[in-house]
């Protein structure tokens, strides 16, 4: 004997073994979660997951799309104040410059009108010099013909190229009013600012000259009280959504709160507190809501109880019968025993009576012992008993109790066992199931060999039993864990059997989170596979043997491949099959 | 009436309520070479039990009056008498709350007669064993002639089951036993049995004898094999 590798643990004590066996019990275990007071809001519980937050947090929707619309809002109303007050402010600023213009353009026409003709250049040189205001606006003077470039007069060092084109057209072809644009005003020493030009045509009559005079007035001012109301806007638009933003924060947690402590209760409803209620304030929907809420809640725990009432009078019934029954089947067992033991002494009626007496007996004993076995599968009342064991001593343990049933039957066992099978399971129901399998496979196995193999991975082991018998048909695959039901009724059983070993073996693998897999071909036997998860925790995905069995003749259709065990999906006790 | 040489095979109390079954388990049993007394409620058991002092009692566990498990814990204070229980429930909870109150081995209903004689016989034949004279595992002196067990010349009372436990662990400290072989050489049943009955067994003699029986240093499990004795 070698000492086993690994950590030594103490085994579980019968009281961890009884509590963990009674836990497929009808009753719902809550989460061991920690729950506050006061629900938190996620941004505390989950701070990495920004793309759940959108997702999961109402409020954090709500907000965010309030403070969007306002920020358009803000925006739109913010460009027509701005328009409204630029137009404004500038409108009476042309106004005013226009008379500043036209005033200034008279008194500069009758001047020079009125002057001598040789002094007529100094005196407009002169005049405009002396016309400007500083500050207020500057005068160009640019003349008609192109040809005189150099008589450009000009104050204030603007340049001539602050005049727009078409402005110069127009005044140029126009000589009765005022023209005007807004423009860049261009200074040689000085960077340019934005401003008022108004054009008008001079006309010298003693020399039949022509002038356009322009008058530039820098809106410097105006720009700065537009800069200014800019500011303005913009800050108080700002403040306005940050406090939008607030509001609606606000108002959704008046709203969001309560549906989030409902969603706490619903949670802890689900999770099997079945006493939780919604408090309810005042009469509005809100409150409503949690009327309907608790009366809901109210009812699911009546019919949960009922129904975990339902199960434990059966399950109290099933006990109880068993019982009852057991101690009278036992004494005529022991008296039947004792009849049996000395038949050889009875005459041939009375022995072959008895021998009939025992196979009988034999057969109701194991036909009530199967009924309480599924009535306690039936009642969700099973339990796993788990223990760390290798498949193949379970395999080898049941062929060595079938050694006289394979003696008779004259049937040879070809293992295909090669490596170690651990898993975690009940070893008294995998037993079980092995135990239905292998005995069917050498009743059926027709002297020829049947053939056990096991197999596992990382998170599946699985064990497979292949007779060359008679076989079932494809749509027979999913019948013969039917209760009751025989592949042939006509066929003799050497072992008896109560008809539900299939079943019972089907549900043990379904309690352990398993599966189990027929699969037939007339003629060609039939191939079992139970498939088990190797921890408790592991859901099954897959299994490491094939659903058919290697050696299938080809010539049988996708048909005879059924899928009798459920998806590969852990099933517990209460799930419907 | 059995004959002299017959009876001298034991005597058996037979406590259960089932009249029929109580007279049947009779039957057998004296066909068997046994002595047999009945007794049908669970009060009369333990006065019963002190006027025929049987080698053996087998126990059913529903019982009118005192239940089967009081009368089983009542009895084992007072005698190492080995206790079969009967029962027709076999959930492992009613199973080790039985074993626990310090019942050898459970039957459970119904049971092949054959089989029933077998574990009578295999309970009663433990006494003519053989071993060596004294052994030490642990702080523990096992004397196994006087079956007594010793921890700095204070003795532990140990049913007998529980002292052959002991004792063939500790006969061969450091070698893994499973509980199939364990069965076998404590027990005495060749077939296989229910294993539950080693883990309780273990678990009783660690609350005897261990110090701190969460974390036991003389009888040690191995993990998927069985059990060992630890010698320090």
């Amino acid at each position: 004997m070698q000492a086993a590798a690994g950590p030594e643990q103490p085994p579980a004590t019968p009281e961890q073994e009884v509590a963990e066996s009674r836990g497929t019990e009808l009753e719902l275990t809550a989460a061991a979660v920690d729950w506050p007071a006061y629900p938190q809001p996620l941004w505390r519980t989950h701070p990495k997951h920004w793309p759940d937050i959108w997702r999961r947090s109402i409020q954090a929707r709500i907000v965010t799309g309030t403070l969007l619309m306002s920020t358009v809002v803000l925006i739109l109303v913010g460009w027509v104040m701005m328009s409204q007050v630029t137009d404004g402010v500038l409108e009476s600023r042309r106004t005013s410059a226009q008379a500043e213009a036209l005033a200034q353009l008279t008194q500069l026409s009758t001047t020079i009108n009125a002057a001598d003709r040789n002094t007529i250049n100094q005196q407009l040189s002169e005049l405009v010099l002396g016309s400007n205001r500083p500050g207020l606006y500057d005068v160009l003077l640019v003349p008609t013909d192109s040809s005189k470039s150099n008589a450009i007069r000009y104050t204030g060092l603007v340049d001539s190229d602050s005049i727009p084109q078409p402005l110069a057209s127009s005044v140029m072809s126009d000589d009765s009013k005022l023209y005007d644009t807004y423009t860049e005003i261009n200074y040689r020493d000085a960077p340019s600012v934005p401003g008022l030009v108004i054009g008008s045509q001079l006309r010298i009559n003693s020399t039949n000259e022509r002038y356009a005079v322009y008058f530039l007035f820098p809106l410097t001012a105006q720009q700065e009280t537009l800069d200014v109301v800019q500011r303005a806007l913009v800050t108080a638009g700002l403040l306005l959504i940050v406090l939008l933003g607030a509001v609606a924060w606000l108002v959704t947690r008046q709203v969001v709160t309560p549906v989030r402590m409902a969603r706490r209760i619903a949670e802890r409803l689900a999770a099997g507190k079945l006493e939780e209620r919604m408090q309810v304030r005042g009469t509005d929907d809100l409150a409503r809501l949690a009327v309907s809420f608790n009366k809901m809640a109210s009812n699911l725990q009546r019919q949960i109880r009922r129904l975990e009432e339902l199960s434990r009078l059966q399950r109290r019934f099933v006990s109880d019968v068993s019982h009852e029954l057991r101690t009278p089947l036992t004494t005529v067992r022991m008296a039947a025993d004792l009849l049996h033991e000395s038949r050889d002494q009875f005459d041939p009626i009375s022995r072959r009576s008895v021998e009939l007496l025992q196979n009988e007996l034999n057969r109701f004993e194991e036909l009530l012992a199967d009924l309480l076995e599924i009535s306690r599968f039936d009642a969700g009342a099973a339990a796993l008993d788990l223990e760390d064991v290798d498949l193949r001593d379970i395999v080898n343990r049941v062929l060595e109790n079938h050694e006289t049933l394979l003696h008779r039957k004259g049937c040879a066992v070809e293992l295909d066992m090669p490596q170690p099978c651990r898993v975690q399971v009940d070893s008294r129901r995998i037993e079980r199931i092995l135990r239905n399998l292998i005995g069917n496979a050498i009743e059926h196995s027709e002297g020829l060999p049947i053939r056990i193999s096991t197999a596992y991975d990382a998170d599946a082991a699985a064990v497979a039993v292949r007779d060359h018998g008679i076989g079932f048909r494809a749509e027979e695959a999913e019948m013969v864990f039917s209760r009751f039901w025989r592949a042939d009724p006509a066929r003799a059983r050497t072992t008896g059997g109560t008809g539900l070993g299939l079943s019972i073996a089907l549900e043990d693998a379904r309690l352990h989170g398993g599966r189990l897999d027929a699969w037939g071909s007339p003629g060609d036997g039939a191939y079992f596979r139970l498939t088990l998860p190797r921890r408790p925790d592991v859901t099954l995905t897959g299994s490491p043997l094939p659903a058919r069995p290697p050696d299938a003749s080809r010539v049988v259709t996708e048909k005879s491949l059924v899928d009798v065990g459920a998806p590969y999906q852990k099933l517990t006790g209460g799930e419907e099959r | 009436m059995a004959d002299g040489n017959r009876a001298m095979r034991g005597r058996v109390l037979i406590v259960d309520d089932d009249t029929a079954l109580s007279e049947m388990l009779s039957i057998v049993l004296r066909n068997e070479g046994y002595d047999t007394y009945l007794c049908a409620t669970g009060d009369k058991a333990v006065p019963a039990f002190r006027e025929f002092k049987p080698d053996l009692l087998l126990l059913d566990l529903m019982l009118p009056g005192m239940d089967g498990i009081d009368v089983c814990r009542a009895i084992r204070a007072e005698s190492g008498v080995p206790i079969v229980m009967l029962t027709a429930k076999s959930d492992t909870v009613d199973v080790v709350l039985g074993l626990e109150s310090g019942a050898d081995d459970y039957v459970v209903k119904p049971f092949k007669p054959k089989e029933l004689v077998a574990r009578i016989r295999a309970r009663l034949r433990r006494m003519d064993e053989p071993g060596p004279e004294s052994l030490t595992i642990g702080d523990l002196t096992i004397d196994v002639a006087g079956h007594s067990v010793k921890r700095a010349g204070e003795t532990i009372q140990l049913t007998p089951l529980e002292f052959d436990l002991l004792v063939c662990l500790a006969s061969k400290p450091w070698q893994v036993f499973t509980r199939e072989v364990l069965l076998e050489q404590v027990w005495g049943y060749r077939h296989a049995a229910d294993t539950r009955l080693v883990n309780v067994h273990v678990q009783r003699l660690r609350s005897k004898i261990e110090k701190d029986p969460e974390h036991p240093e003389i009888v040690v499990t191995v993990r998927g094999v069985g059990y060992k004795a630890g010698a320090d």
